[in-house]
């Protein structure tokens, strides 16, 4: 019994310790976020953004949490229930899921598992099927035709998304996340003479697959510019237009945890994770973790200023730009780092 | 290793009880859906003996790709179901026919190794230890050099698979208006813009 | 073996609790919230008039294109992923066995390219 405990009892509570205080942190992160976003939407249009619930408007977002658990949830007369109500529940729980295996530091890592990078793109290939099933059991033409339409773009752009990991790959050698971020203690900067610096990190020697994947990552979650199948003026919330209340919202928290993960996922693979910018004493007395936090807040301050003044793309330009821009270019890239590293003698 | 053997008899039965409903249910986009579950537990298993990139790449390719694929063609085509289900009892026989050799052809792969323990030992490529090689990096070893025919072979019938697909199913629409997008990007402003001096009250 | 399988412990718990925290979300409305329906409400969202027609549209070729295109490139990717992470130590005959494939399939594009299969979507 003792021996049942020890092996068993006590492992598993400090795993659901820890994964409770990450998705607790993560989801209030995220509100915080949401927040942050039409703060600096606002800004861009030179006005103030929510600023009534709370001071400066900090507790909005759970007063929105507030407002849609008390409105009444309505399921279409003709839509599949069962459906229905599943494919938000699989949207929040893979956006959630994927975050088991992001190192915050050094060993600060829920799940360090040898395959974390293909974990991570496993799960945002899987996101698609809370968008077509949502847009299919409503069974109304338009949030099906927007499933589709959603689901076509995110699978485009996947491609070019996992040609830029394989390029990373070329560099690092290594599946697991933990693994990417220290290869990036040495790099370009060392060889010019600055060691441990933010030149050693990837977005440096590999620029161009920085900006495909940064914009590709756009493109995934349905975000401006390429928020055609979701936004008011087009086709009115796409496939989420027959939901209400919770539902509604859990797309809306799966799509900004999934936004939250791509930038997480930029900060892993091409900024340095948790990696101090100098290697100076004082900034390495800084935990890893607020560095993580703040390059990842850095590189969505980018998503949110892009959604306030880049006009939206139309859906056969999205396509195109995904199959015969990004596609040619990251093949192209993947050859030229391999042969670089390959006549360069570092692999 | 109660743990191990705890997840392996879930994910069993859980993949073979999905395996059922996909043939038994009501609505094809149901049983595509079970069929997704059955992946998940197959990739279950999958990690279970070990190999973490063929699980992996299951989630990836087979659902996020293969499913993907099926679920958009089972949820726009206007099936009748009903009058498909009235065909099933007359294939019965021969589905089991099937089912039988599939089972037979199984138990000859597994009852050989133990009626003949040297084929089970002989083993082609022995994989190097967990600890010196993880699994990915073990399989890039061995793929590009020593089973560099089958390789190449996959990307022949990648190919194929391509154009097979492009000539089976792309039709040109006649009478269509293309958009061509670098001449339109390579718009100068001389050609688009003209600079007209309108006296004030005059108009064009 | 138990090494690796340890590692994949802590996901399934992860996943799990998710999991639990999505149905809090989900049936928190049914219990909490104040319900009137209404036959107006329950219909489905067409701008205020009542449905066309049925809500199958037409089978439109591109979107089976555009996953199949996707299936070919998936598995592309996944072929280069244990390539890339054995890279180190390689040497040039894997380097070029692996050029020979992406050379395969990038002709299969150039293919799609000419043919339009890749236009007005």
């Amino acid at each position: 019994m003792d021996g049942f405990f020890s092996t068993y009892v006590w492992p598993a509570a400090i795993m659901i310790g820890q994964t409770l205080l990450l998705l607790v942190a993560l989801l209030i992160f995220i509100a915080y976020i949401l927040l942050a976003d039409r703060k600096i939407w606002a800004a861009v249009q030179l006005r103030r953004g929510p600023n009534v619930v709370g001071p400066f408007g900090l507790f909005q977002s759970f007063a929105d949490l507030l407002k849609f658990v008390v409105k009444e949830p309505v399921i279409p007369a003709s839509a599949n229930k069962v459906l229905f109500l599943l494919a938000p529940l699989v949207t929040v729980t893979l956006a959630l899921a994927a975050w088991a295996v992001v190192p915050l530091n050094e060993n600060w890592v829920i799940a360090n598992i040898n395959v974390g990078i293909l974990y991570v793109l496993a799960i945002s290939s899987l996101e698609v099927y809370g968008i077509i099933m949502g847009g299919w059991a409503s069974n109304s033409k338009y949030p099906f035709l927007s499933a589709l339409r959603s689901a076509a773009q995110m699978v485009s752009y996947e491609v070019s998304i996992g040609f830029v990991i394989v390029t990373v790959l070329l560099c690092v050698g290594s599946l697991n996340l933990t693994d990417i971020v220290n290869s990036q203690r040495d790099g370009l900067g060392t060889m010019i003479g600055l060691p441990g610096s933010f030149l050693d990190w990837y977005w440096l020697p590999l620029f161009p697959m920085f900006i495909v994947f940064f914009i590709s990552a756009l493109a995934e979650t349905n975000r401006p510019p390429f928020d055609l199948v979701e936004a008011e003026s087009e086709l009115v919330a796409g496939f989420m237009v027959e939901y209400g209340s919770t539902p509604y919202m859990m797309f809306m928290l799966g799509e900004y945890a999934a936004i939250c993960l791509m930038c997480a996922l930029t900060t892993i693979l091409f900024l340095g994770g948790w990696l101090p910018p100098v290697d100076v004493w004082f900034l390495n007395w800084v935990p890893g973790i607020i560095w993580f936090v703040l390059k990842a807040t850095l590189v969505f301050f980018m998503i949110a200023m892009v959604k306030a003044f880049v006009p939206r793309y139309r859906y056969d330009q999205l396509m195109r730009l995904g199959w015969k821009v990004f596609l040619p270019l990251s093949l192209v890239m993947v050859f030229l780092v391999a042969v670089t590293l390959k006549l360069g003698g570092w692999a | 290793m109660g743990l191990q053997t705890l997840f392996f008899y879930l994910f069993a039965f859980i993949a073979v009880a999905s395996a059922f409903m996909v043939v038994s249910a009501r609505n094809p986009v149901y049983s595509v859906l079970f069929l997704i579950l059955t992946f998940f537990n197959a990739a279950g298993l999958f990690l279970l003996t070990g190999a973490e990139f063929l699980a992996m790449i299951l989630l990836v390719v087979y659902i996020g790709a293969v499913a993907v694929l099926f679920l958009f063609v089972v949820m726009m085509l206007d099936v009748d179901f009903a009058q498909m289900r009235a065909g099933v009892l007359e294939y019965a026989p021969i589905g089991a026919l099937v089912g039988l050799i599939l089972a037979a052809e199984l138990i000859i792969v597994v009852a050989g190794s133990v009626f003949s323990p040297e084929i089970a030992k002989t083993v082609p490529m022995p994989i190097p230890a967990l600890s010196q090689r993880t699994n990915t990096a073990a399989l890039g070893d061995v793929i590009y050099t020593h089973y560099i025919y089958f390789f190449q072979i996959a990307g022949l019938v990648l190919f194929v698979a391509m154009i097979g697909a492009i000539v089976l199913t792309l039709r040109h629409r006649p009478n269509i208006k293309r958009q061509n997008i670098s001449q339109q990007v390579g718009r100068t402003p001389e050609t688009a813009v003209q600079v007209v001096k309108v006296r004030p009250g005059q108009g064009l | 073996m138990t090494d690796l399988l340890g590692s994949y412990i802590p996901i399934a718990i992860f996943i799990g609790i998710s999991l639990v925290i999505g149905l809090a979300l989900l049936v928190a409305p049914f219990a909490v919230a104040f319900k009137a329906p209404d036959s107006e409400k329950l219909s489905a969202y067409e701008c205020g008039f009542n449905a066309f027609d049925d809500a199958r549209m037409k089978f439109d070729i591109r979107f089976y294109l555009v996953s199949i295109l996707f299936i070919i490139f998936d598995l592309e990717v996944a072929f280069l992923f244990p390539w890339a992470v054995a890279f180190k130590g390689m040497g040039w005959f894997g380097f070029w066995s692996m050029m020979v494939f992406l050379g395969v399939l990038t002709v299969g594009f150039i293919y799609e390219w000419k043919k339009g299969a890749l236009e007005w979507e």
